[in-house]
């Protein structure tokens, strides 16, 4: 028997720890069947569809997918950077709630924010840069699902439920606006306010109900604030769901052209 | 091996005895080991079975496994390589394995029916309608590039964020209103609309008619099926003018338009877009 050097008999002691953990009961408890993550997975064809198949992910992608659909010049990934945006903003979102109050205090604890408190600034950019880049993710998306005709039989209804997106997008990013309460938020919807009373016969309502009064004021805050963490995220939970259990069901991605 | 509870034994033992008509006991005796099988010797039918899909047709599971027909019998004619019908010389091989009540058998007349039940042909029980198509698994060839793609988008949001700072301008005060008052930029170019015509026309029924319901109906209105570019010229060209009227409209609100809603230069007379502030310096 042939004696091991020190780096062999490292490596295999490593190998081993590795096998013991990843073959143990607790990998085994928290991984399904297939998983990378368990001890002993080999690149098959059936690991492969065991990856998604025994996954969370199995609710979001199928087994297989068309290859033309895979190539990044094709959905240039724009329709799951929309989605990770969301999800990146909901976690910015829920860290900036911690500090801030939508009162009179709104602009005091923004200003706090960005000076007193540890990556403040940074979160407030990430989640102020990161909306404005996911209003124009989703109408890049909605502009390549165009091109490519994707919106055509039988993917018609899942377009309208994408509009509907792109509306609660474009209304999450403005609720979100006014929340900084400085001069350029509240004049901003202001602007975007008076827009509202416009609207034939029911104009002067719609901006009533938009501002809780005549005027952005602090209640216009509080309501923009309760819209905006907790309304309309929940819709728009509700409609994105719907809109990928669609993809899915309509077959899967459009094309090849 | 788990003990087989006796009721199961007994109900399984009556099967038995019905189905090869001996008594319960004797059918007990033989599943538990303690006397030889009954063995029917009753000539199988050996028929081909050609485009229907009877019931007869499905031959126990490890037959699937081995593409050529001659294998179609169960696993243990591998043991023989001739395919043949000679089945009956088994049952004595395998049957004392069943002498201890961990192994009982409950089916030991199957080692006499390793024969040739059918020849199904190679051929589709169905006619797939739909062509088909060339697919990919999607771990990993979707999957990593969508890992890729949103690690890239965070280091780019991170790095924005780093560079950048969201602007904050002075505290909220109704009673001072700046000049201009710029609504957020996806808004710009309906503001800019509403500096030419009537506020009901630009303001609610462009947005309304045109934005929202006009763009819900428009597959219902496009019936064409056709999605190549070059068989579908009048919908990319719409699509293409309301993209570019869109952004035309969208970079003269935010950077042409000055105090008082009047044309402004940017490179002349400064941004007048306040969530640009930190973005361009011109001074």
């Amino acid at each position: 028997m042939q004696k091991l050097s020190l780096r062999d008999r490292i490596k295999e002691a490593r190998v081993s720890a590795s096998d013991s953990f990843r073959g143990g009961k607790l990998m085994s408890s928290i991984f399904r069947p297939g998983s990378p993550f368990r001890k002993g997975y080999v690149d098959s064809p059936r690991n492969r569809s065991y990856v998604v198949m025994n996954n969370v992910l199995y609710h979001l992608h199928p087994v297989k997918v068309k290859r033309h659909g895979v190539r990044l010049s094709y959905t240039l990934c724009l329709g799951g950077l929309s989605f990770f945006l969301f999800i990146v903003l909901t976690i910015t979102g829920i860290w900036l709630m911690f500090y801030f109050r939508p009162t009179e205090l709104a602009y005091v604890d923004i200003q706090t924010l960005q000076t007193s408190i540890a990556f403040g600034s940074l979160v407030r950019n990430m989640h102020r840069w990161g909306a404005h880049l996911m209003v124009l993710v989703v109408f890049l998306h909605m502009s390549r699902v165009f091109y490519h005709g994707a919106y055509k039989a039988p993917r018609e209804f899942n377009w309208v439920i994408g509009v509907i997106l792109l509306l609660l997008t474009l209304l999450l990013s403005f609720t979100g606006y006014l929340l900084p309460w400085d001069q350029l938020a509240i004049w901003a919807v202001t602007v975007g306010g008076n827009m509202a009373g416009y609207t034939p016969v029911i104009g002067a309502q719609a901006k009533f109900g938009l501002f809780a009064g005549l005027e952005a004021t602090t209640a216009t805050l509080l309501r923009f604030y309760v819209l905006h963490v907790l309304f309309l995220p929940f819709i728009i939970v509700i409609f994105m769901a719907v809109h990928f259990w669609r993809v899915r069901k309509d077959g899967g991605i459009s094309g090849p052209l | 091996m788990v003990d087989i509870p006796e009721h199961l034994l007994q109900r399984s033992a009556e099967a038995r005895a019905k189905a090869l008509g001996i008594s319960v006991e004797q059918a007990l005796a033989e599943m538990k080991g303690e006397s030889d099988p009954t063995v029917i010797s009753k000539e199988p039918e050996v028929k081909t079975i050609d485009e229907t899909p009877a019931p007869a047709a499905e031959t126990p599971a490890p037959a699937a496994e081995t593409p050529a027909p001659a294998a179609e019998t169960p696993a243990p004619a591998a043991e023989t390589p001739a395919p043949a019908v000679k089945a009956e010389e088994k049952p004595a091989a395998k049957a004392p394995k069943a002498d201890t009540p961990e192994e009982v058998d409950f089916a030991p007349e199957v080692k006499v029916t390793q024969r040739l039940l059918t020849v199904v042909k190679a051929k589709p029980i169905q006619k797939s309608v739909s062509e088909p198509v060339d697919k990919v698994n999607t771990w990993p060839h979707l999957m990593l590039p969508e890992f890729v793609s949103l690690m890239a988008m965070t280091a780019f949001l991170i790095f924005l964020s780093a560079i950048l700072q969201a602007p904050l301008l002075e505290e909220a005060n109704p009673n001072v209103t700046p000049n201009p008052a710029k609504a957020p930029w996806y808004f710009l170019g309906l503001q800019e609309l509403l500096s030419y015509w009537d506020p009901q026309i630009a303001g609610v029924m462009i947005p309304l008619v045109l934005g929202v319901v006009l763009w819900m109906a428009f597959p219902y209105i496009d019936r064409n099926p056709e999605t190549h570019p070059s068989k579908r010229k009048f919908a990319i060209m719409f699509y293409t003018f309301f993209l570019a009227g869109a952004g035309v409209l969208t970079i003269i609100g935010v950077l042409f338009r000055g105090p008082g809603w009047n044309w402004t230069y940017p490179w002349i007379d400064g941004i007048w877009f306040d969530d640009l502030l930190d973005w361009i310096h011109f001074e």
